[in-house]
């Protein structure tokens, strides 16, 4: 079983929840948590795993060889991404805009591009409390994340429990995180804008054929408009989880939920269950 | 032109709240929203959205089985595993870089390009705003936020505004970078928690990395003071200057919901200290920003 949290709109507690259903579950089997966010990666804030293994995760730059070059511009017309250009008589590569895609040196006539690998984040796998930890962290400066999303997912045991921790928003990382899930909790606050971004993270969802449910965190504050949105759209909402300073304050310090409060423990349970009888 | 950016690298710190009150506070800009995966600041400000244009920024490899060989070029080729062990494309998983197309020798494959999401200009009544909205499950967003930019850049220079007021999405990727490039300085929104000081630092770094400057807010200061200090201390370490603290205040949502600023008429504690954040702005910046003065036609303007 592998569940994604994920939530569309940021900061709405996918963190905190994501650490703490792993740590309930891992009492009583082999859990493995994935953190996803590779942009902003957090859950070792919280867990303060003893690092086990670390990779780069590289992409292929081109680089012109400009004895071979001609100028002739072919590897700038193909370029998809504008990344490369001419300039002052000399194809320049614009590392921002590459993808990595190897389509400049398929196209030279000359062979005059080589690859070279450039590292763009790394993969990191760790211990921390009977847990596997995993996390993908970019490279400041980097623009593509679903690259390290995919090497992290490529190091999941096909034999444990996975939580996966997904970044915020509805983009490629996004996606690259749900599609290796068999279900997502959606973690919404009851504002205007959790709703909107709920929306936009359960069209992701179904899109890609993921079983949706929904978690609502800091209830209490406001309009009733995620619930009756989920009673439209018949998505379970499995757990509420009230405004609470207390709350804030632990999770502000680094302490996961289920550490300041356990009684979240068995409630976290019985969302999973929920979950896994849902699917079936 | 002077664009400012709402950063804040962890998601949910406030941005789109400042953003909104920045917007009711200065008087000729042009809003755009750049956070395309979930945009939020047409909810803030009750936009009517005005114009609609289709936006096609993805390509996706399409092959025409009538004409492939089966070589298997393609999957060779294919540096995002997008071709399986069958040469069927996976849509996800396609960058749409045709390294496949120009590999084929059977002329088999082609690029073809899709409505990944929709370009909106709307309507405030603080000024008009640039915005956009993904299709469910497209990926375009980095494209997306570029085409956001120059629709709004575009519509200042017709309306000779020369403030662009932007609300970033969270994270340090593809649609930060694209909303950083060009801009003229960064507001970076942060709350008093480990994450939020983990995910400022690598905020910082980007922003840096691409030159620009940037000044800090501390929103929900007051849920965690040790945590804001820390913060606090960050922010002089890293020569980073700050505009103020935030209080945490449950009328923000509240407002939110009820469609009124909190800078506005009975202004609530947090829309306060966003009045000193945005004088700071003008400190620091200059006058770009532009402050509105107290128009007793503001109520007019909001019936309309």
């Amino acid at each position: 079983m592998k569940v994604a949290v994920a939530s569309g709109k940021g900061g709405t507690g996918k963190t905190t929840l994501a650490v703490s259903l792993a740590l309930a579950l891992a009492e009583t089997e082999k859990v493995e948590l994935l953190d996803c966010d590779v942009e902003e990666p957090n859950v070792h804030l919280f867990l303060h795993p003893r690092l086990v293994s670390r990779e780069s995760v590289n992409k292929l730059l081109p680089v012109v060889d400009e004895e071979r070059c001609t100028r002739c511009g072919a590897c700038v017309r193909a370029c998809e991404f504008h990344a490369l250009g001419l300039l002052g008589g000399s194809v320049v590569v614009y590392p921002q805009l590459c993808h990595g895609c190897g389509r400049c040196g398929l196209v030279c006539p000359v062979e005059a591009i080589a690859d070279v690998p450039q590292e763009i984040g790394k993969v990191e796998w760790g211990t921390a409390r009977g847990l596997r930890l995993g996390r993908g962290i970019l490279n400041v400066g980097e623009a593509a994340a679903t690259p390290i999303i995919h090497a992290l997912q490529r190091g999941m045991s096909s034999d444990a429990t996975i939580v996966l921790d997904a970044p915020p928003g509805t983009g490629c990382p996004t996606i690259a995180t749900l599609r290796g899930a068999d279900a997502t909790l959606l973690v919404t606050e009851p504002t205007p804008f959790g709703l909107h971004d709920l929306r936009a993270a359960v069209g992701v969802a179904r899109a890609l054929g993921v079983p949706v449910a929904v978690i609502v965190n800091r209830d209490g504050v406001s309009d009733r408009g995620v619930e009756s949105y989920c009673r439209q759209e018949s998505l379970p909402i499995l757990l509420k989880i009230p405004f609470d300073r207390e709350i804030a304050a632990s999770y502000a310090a680094g302490v996961p939920l289920v550490d300041a409060f356990p009684k979240w423990k068995s409630a976290l349970l019985e969302v999973f269950s929920a979950l896994v009888e849902g699917l079936k | 032109m002077r664009e400012i950016l709402f950063l804040s690298g962890k998601g949910g710190t406030g941005k789109t709240s400042l953003a909104a009150a920045f917007a009711v506070l200065s008087s000729r800009k042009v809003l755009a929203d750049c956070d395309v995966d979930a945009a939020n600041l047409h909810l803030a400000l009750r936009a009517a959205v005005r114009e609609e244009e289709e936006f096609r920024g993805s390509k996706e490899a399409i092959r025409d089985e009538a004409l492939c060989v089966g070589c298997g070029r393609c999957r060779e080729v294919c540096r995002f595993s997008a071709i399986g062990e069958t040469l069927e494309i996976d849509p996800f998983l396609c960058e749409g870089c045709g390294a496949c197309v120009t590999a084929c020798p059977a002329g088999a494959l082609r690029l073809v390009s899709r409505v990944s999401g929709h370009w909106l200009l709307a309507d405030t009544p603080h000024g008009p705003l640039s915005t956009a909205e993904l299709v469910p499950g497209e990926e375009t967003s980095g494209r997306l936020v570029a085409l956001v930019k120059e629709k709004a850049r575009n519509l200042a220079m017709q309306e000779r505004v020369e403030t662009l007021l932007m609300d970033g999405s969270p994270g340090i990727g593809c649609p930060v970078i694209a909303s950083v490039s060009g801009a003229h300085a960064v507001v970076l929104v942060t709350e008093p928690s480990v994450s939020g000081l983990h995910d400022l630092d690598r905020a910082l770094g980007v922003v840096r990395h691409f030159g620009v400057s940037a000044a800090l807010v501390v929103n929900k200061a007051d849920l965690n003071a040790e945590w804001t200090d820390r913060i606090l201390r960050f922010a002089s370490e890293h020569e980073l200057p700050v505009l103020g603290t935030i209080p945490y205040d449950p009328e923000v949502p509240r407002r939110l919901i009820e469609g009124r600023s909190v800078v506005e008429e009975e202004v609530t504690p947090a829309g306060e200290a966003m009045k000193r954040v945005f004088g700071r702005c003008v400190e620091l910046w200059g006058d770009v920003l532009h402050p509105a003065p107290m128009q007793p036609e503001r109520d007019e303007r909001r019936g309309r």
